[in-house]
């Protein structure tokens, strides 16, 4: 997973992260991982409680956008494989 | 020997000046947490080094960041701000019901007493409250549901909680004012409020004289007389004598009573300051001069202090909470730029020098003095 750099500065990691995820590997199952494994970005990319995608970001995986699918949609296979990233893109806007 | 410390919160990142008593060299520490906004940042009052930061990003939301080190180091708390209950929905700008949801932390307020229990005002507005350190909070939900909320609406930064202060003196007794609703008051600790409007007029409101629905700026208070308030309405300087119960007009002689920042200093209840933005329209001072207006008599009577400040081209703003003042023997006041400049005076207001000129907007400034 690929994440952009002020989460990864949050998280304290460099370069890619790496997750373990039993059963169906959805975006929601990602996701649930990501921020059990790191929590201080819950709420950075799915609002909290709600869990809604935050409205700048979106999900690039295998060159296809992913945000509008359902978060419980299985990802790509080089995904699940660790051959591609599940890439965190902020939107490019001023400031 | 007293030093003072400056809180900055930049639209990217946290700086923190420091200087010895004499205030006239500056150390610059940050940015910290560089590329993200810093609304605000404030020391507890019990322990000076127990700082608190709200960092915020559009694309990211917000975080919460403590400092036990007096902003050397920091360390990421928690951020989960959820509105207590099914939060109901306020007045849209076009008047529709819009739903309550959560933006930011506008404005951090440590306890007086507790150096774990810190109060945050958040846009869309509610009063938060942690007593870990910031680790949990918890909306003190009687203000968002005592019955004018529904009617509430945002200004054109957001329907902001952006100040909140605590009575020294009253147990329990809280003020905070939100944008465009007005300012209120608890006396339970924030179990049940009532609006404090009453002598408020503002004229973009179908009834200028409402209950609610005021786009109050500012408050500040002498925390040896918190009875007396000082308000900087978007337009209108107030006063109040009474704990907010009923408000008088101050502005005075002022060239223009808009404005965004106001503050007490440090050793004389009745001696306050604003500096007058030119309209509503147009977010910089008049004539490319800015100046801050000192009144030595609780307003109405009103000098310019300009010695050391641009009196020519110059087209900042200077943001609600981006002034405040010392307790050193001779009252320093400070205030920061919608430029990036963060300007200090030494004698109460009398001369001003740039402390750094070249910062992201400044958001916010708060000062510590520390023995």
């Amino acid at each position: 997973m690929e994440l952009p750099q002020h989460l990864r500065t949050l998280a304290k990691v460099s370069g890619e992260v790496s997750l373990e995820v039993e059963g169906a590997v959805t975006l929601r199952a990602v996701m649930d991982e990501l921020e059990a494994r790191y929590p201080m970005l819950q709420g950075t990319i799915r609002e909290h409680g709600t869990l809604k995608r935050r409205a700048f970001l979106r999900f690039f995986a295998c060159m296809e956008d992913i945000s509008h699918r359902s978060p419980d949609e299985l990802l790509p296979d080089a995904v699940v494989e660790g051959k591609e990233p599940l890439l965190v893109i902020g939107a490019i806007a001023g400031g | 020997m007293s030093s003072v410390r400056l809180l900055v919160g930049t639209r990217k990142g946290a700086f923190v000046l420091t200087s010895d008593g004499k205030r006239e060299k500056w150390d610059v520490s940050g940015p910290h947490f560089a590329g993200w906004e810093i609304y605000h940042m404030k020391g507890s009052p019990v322990d000076p080094n127990r700082l608190y930061a709200s960092q915020s990003s559009g694309w990211f939301g917000q975080i919460m960041q403590r400092s036990n080190d007096g902003g050397k180091t920091w360390e990421q708390v928690g951020s989960k701000f959820l509105y207590d209950g099914v939060p109901g929905t306020h007045q849209w700008y076009d008047g529709t019901p819009h739903p309550w949801e959560f933006k930011r932390v506008w404005h951090l307020e440590p306890s007086l007493k507790n150096v774990d229990e810190v109060y945050a005002g958040a846009e869309d507005a509610a009063l938060f409250r942690s007593k870990d350190g910031g680790t949990t909070w918890e909306e003190l939900s009687g203000l968002r549901e005592h019955g004018t909320g529904p009617h509430w609406q945002p200004g054109a930064g957001g329907m902001c909680l952006h100040t909140v202060i605590l009575d020294p003196k009253v147990e329990g007794r809280i003020y905070i004012a939100i944008s465009a609703a007005g300012a209120f008051r608890t006396d339970d600790g924030g179990k049940t409020w009532k609006p404090i409007n009453k002598g408020l007029r503002s004229e973009g409101i179908p009834d200028p004289n409402a209950e609610v629905g005021h786009c109050v700026h500012h408050i500040a208070m002498h925390p040896k007389r918190p009875g007396v308030l000082f308000m900087q309405k978007h337009w209108d300087v107030m006063r109040s004598d009474n704990a907010g119960d009923s408000w008088t007009e101050v502005s005075g002689n002022l060239p223009t009573d808009f404005g965004f920042a106001i503050d007490v200093h440090a050793h004389e209840p009745e001696t306050i300051y604003v500096v007058p933005i030119k309209s509503d329209s147009e977010h910089f001072p008049l004539d490319g001069k800015l100046q801050v207006y000192r009144s030595k008599s609780g307003g109405n009577e009103w000098e310019a202090m300009t010695k050391g400040l641009p009196q020519k081209d110059c087209y900042v703003n200077v943001l609600r909470d981006a002034m405040a003042v010392d307790r050193m023997e001779e009252c320093g006041v400070y205030f920061g730029t919608t430029g990036g400049q963060v300007y200090g005076s030494r004698d109460g207001g009398d001369s001003w020098a740039p402390i750094v000129r070249d910062l992201p907007a400044v958001l916010s400034v708060e000062v510590q003095t520390l023995s």
